[in-house]
């Protein structure tokens, strides 16, 4: 009689639930996992190289490309450590503004998880109606930076701009497609300023995340699908080095925000979610509790923001660039000027570590300076590689449905993991 | 017109075959047109209804003659462009199944209307073992997935093909049991009599006395359709399109039709054997006489209606099942409910319970 192999399929790099570019090979039985090899490095653009062909400054637009679902919490960690390399401190004001924004892309980025998560595991209408509140906070990112993903919107010693007292518009014409009163309800939020906008946004929020728990948390299928399912216990957890609502999920409660508090976290008042079981399904309650606190996290800042106004960057000329007619005026604020946008800052010699917690977990960004406008190395540490790293003991003895449920699961995002 | 009738008359009494074979065959085209022209809107109704469950629009953007008729164009649009695409055989697939494979799909999800009544004595084959036609047509459209799966040569494919022969062949189990609850409670084999057997009033149809049943063959329907949640043989996140990932073009479409001619199939059957098929909803009650001039086939095409619209209310709600959920499902749930059930009905018909049986 024939021996009887297991067989190999090769599931990615094009899947539809590869999250992109994951290159999976499963060594099956049937349908059952025997053994996972994830292969990374297809989404590989050099960004720890090139960032150390270029002043500090150039960049913080890298790492919004990095994670590309949490930008703006990727663009912290690195402003992060320049201002720790620096010595400086951000204006409290642009602390808070921080605060907020990590939090909107936190909403953002787990926003997407619950879609892509929903979507592998065959339900498709959480993916849309997650999506519509997408579209509100990219427009709150298009508000303060231009762009709606990749802002750069932090700067060492604070951020580019305060926030604007005003939200972009529609144009209230009637189109072929889109009436006039249909336009303007969309445009009722948005006669305010961006605070009013985000305001508005987080009274509807929490009734939006009840909606997605109507779909999913109660929902039989969605828990055969996910109770029981890649059970990490929080010994392994903490030995594989998982961070975020992975190592929360199995029951420590661990997060930079309060242990190794940054921006205005010590300020607000939120509390951190953490699962029992450390299966899929606790890791999907945890993220959806996230989701409400980071709401309560930007309401208390909107708050304390309308009451606070003040600079948003540091007063210091050597690393934040003057402002224009400054610059039209005086001869020194030109130097400067034309200095910080050829040269930028030599920050002293010497090696930081910085971490922020990132919606996937603990984003660090260690920096090795030789006292040159560049830095002379740089190494990002990406929530997401260790947690590819654990999928096979993840998904291993489980089924082949499973694993899309698992890399849902990880939220993973390869900008961050092959960088 | 008289003369027309005059000369079918002459005709058909020099040439008696030829004139039965082709009024068979004009019967077929007239299921046949307004079946396909449904299947294709159908799909334009699915991605409406689905569009406006989900907060989006759907399709609005192909018309007729430059308008933009709510993008009613669509369906014709799709049916074009998979008609001229190119059929691509990859080079390992073996040929011959590869191409029968659709066929074999399509095939029989369309013979299976030839027993069905559209109304009182409107059948195109009012034959006694009807039920059982049916049973039959509706396993043999299996083979087509898994001939497709294995035909492709693809790893992806035969895992589908695979997961469709065991649902299938499980969830058969369920549905035949369930309409063997509808044979002893009717005591015929034939779809006809079956209506008849229901009429009375709203509570007379099946859908009552035969309530586990009723929404077993439902369910089932749904899972030997392969469609959401249990649509594991195409899984989309997957293994990406499961048995049909290799075609394209023309055999993709005939997958495609027989899949939507078969959710229509079973709408429809549920329609039949549950809900009174071609009766009135008003029979019994007061209010009969002034819904007697609608014609029996509205009150079928309603129901039936009713059940596709389910089709795509449950895609948009749920997740989708895992393969060794649904097969726990079939087994361990669904085949001793029937089983049980079919006890309790043939001890009411046995003793005549009233209302029903009597």
């Amino acid at each position: 009689m024939a021996e009887i192999r297991n067989f190999t399929l090769n599931f990615g790099p094009q899947h539809p639930s590869a999250h992109g570019v994951l290159r999976l090979v499963l060594e099956m039985d049937g349908e059952q996992i025997m053994r996972a090899d994830p292969h990374v490095g297809l989404l590989h653009r050099g960004t720890e190289k090139l960032a150390e062909t270029k002043p500090y400054n150039q960049s913080i637009g890298y790492m919004d490309r990095l994670d590309y679902v949490s930008m703006m919490c990727s663009e912290h960690g690195y402003v992060l450590a320049i201002e720790k390399l620096l010595g400086i401190e951000a204006p409290i004001r642009a602390l808070y503004i921080r605060t907020m924004f990590d939090e909107v892309t936190r909403i953002l980025n787990h926003l997407m998880w619950l879609g892509t998560h929903a979507l592998d595991i065959g339900a498709m209408t959480v993916f849309l109606y997650c999506f519509r509140e997408r579209e509100d906070l990219m427009d709150c990112y298009e508000a303060v930076s231009g762009a709606r993903m990749h802002a750069t919107y932090y700067r060492p010693g604070g951020v580019y701009r305060d926030l604007p007292d005003n939200m972009p518009r529609y144009e209230e014409k009637a189109s072929k497609w889109h009436s006039e009163a249909e336009i303007r309800r969309r445009n009722d939020a948005r006669h305010g300023s961006l605070l009013d906008f985000l305001e508005n946004f987080c009274e509807r929020f929490d009734k939006y995340v009840e909606e997605y728990e109507t779909l999913l948390t109660d929902n039989r299928i969605w828990k055969q699908r996910t109770v029981g399912i890649a059970v990490v216990s929080p010994y392994r957890a903490k030995q594989l080095g998982f961070t975020g609502p992975m190592l929360r999920g199995s029951g420590i409660a661990w997060d930079l925000r309060k242990k190794q508090t940054y921006a205005a976290y010590d300020q607000v008042e939120f509390d951190i979610p953490v699962g029992r079981n450390g299966d899929t399904y606790d890791r999907y309650l945890v993220r959806m509790e996230e989701m409400r606190q980071s709401n309560r996290i930007v309401k208390q800042c909107i708050a304390w923001l309308r009451r606070n106004p003040g600079p948003v960057m540091i007063d210091d000329p050597k690393v934040a660039p003057p402002k224009r007619d400054q610059m039209k005026q005086e001869m020194e604020s030109l130097i400067h000027h034309f200095k910080l946008f050829s040269e930028g800052y030599c920050p002293p010699p010497g090696e930081v570590y910085a971490a922020v917690e990132a919606p996937k977990g603990e984003f660090g960004v260690y920096l090795v300076s030789d006292g040159a406008n560049k830095p002379y190395r740089m190494k990002i540490r990406a929530p997401g590689f260790p947690h590819l790293a654990a999928m096979d003991e993840m998904v291993r003895g489980h089924m082949l449905s499973d694993v899309t449920a698992v890399i849902g699961t990880m939220d993973i995002v390869f900008g961050e993991i092959d960088r | 017109m008289d003369a027309i009738l005059n000369l079918w008359n002459s005709f058909s009494q020099d040439w008696p075959t030829l004139a039965t074979l082709i009024l068979i065959l004009l019967k077929i085209v007239v299921i046949m047109l307004p079946l396909m022209v449904l299947v294709a809107y159908y799909t334009y109704a699915e991605r409406k209804i689905i569009g406006y469950m989900q907060v989006r629009i759907g399709p609005n953007r192909v018309g007729f003659f430059g308008r933009h008729a709510f993008g009613l164009g669509q369906p014709l649009a799709d049916a074009f462009k998979l008609m001229f695409k190119e059929i691509v055989i990859p080079t390992k697939a073996n040929r011959v199944l590869f191409v029968i494979a659709p066929m074999l799909s399509l095939g029989p999800a369309l013979a299976a209307w030839a027993v069905f009544p559209f109304n009182e004595g409107m059948a195109l084959a009012d034959i006694n073992a009807g039920l059982l036609y049916l049973l039959a047509m509706t396993s043999v459209g299996v083979y087509g997935v898994i001939i497709a799966g294995w035909a492709s040569n693809s790893k992806y494919a035969l895992l589908g093909a695979m997961r469709s022969a065991a649902q299938i062949v499980s969830y058969e189990i369920a549905m035949g049991f369930a309409l063997v609850g509808v044979l002893v409670a009717a005591g015929s084999l034939n779809l006809s009599d079956i209506v008849r057997a229901q009429s009375g009033s709203l509570l007379h149809w099946y859908w009552l006395p035969l309530l586990p049943l009723f929404l077993i063959y439902f369910i089932s329907g749904v899972a030997e359709t392969n469609r959401a949640p249990f649509d594991v043989a195409e899984g989309e996140s997957e293994i990406v399109a499961g048995f049909h990932v290799d075609y394209s073009g023309m055999t993709f479409a005939a997958f495609f039709l027989g899949e939507y001619a078969n959710m229509i199939l079973v709408s429809a059957l549920t329609a039949l054997m549950f809900m009174g098929g071609w009766l009135s909803p008003f029979q019994g009650t007061p209010l009969e006489p002034f819904f007697a001039w609608v014609p029996g086939f509205v009150w079928l095409v309603a129901k039936t209606f009713f059940f596709m619209y389910l089709f795509l209310w449950f895609r948009a709600t749920f997740p989708r099942y895992r393969y060794d959920q649904i097969m726990r499902l079939g087994w361990k749930v669904f085949i001793p409910i029937t089983i049980v059930w079919i006890l309790v009905v043939g001890l009411a018909v046995v003793y005549q319970l009233p209302w029903w049986f009597d």
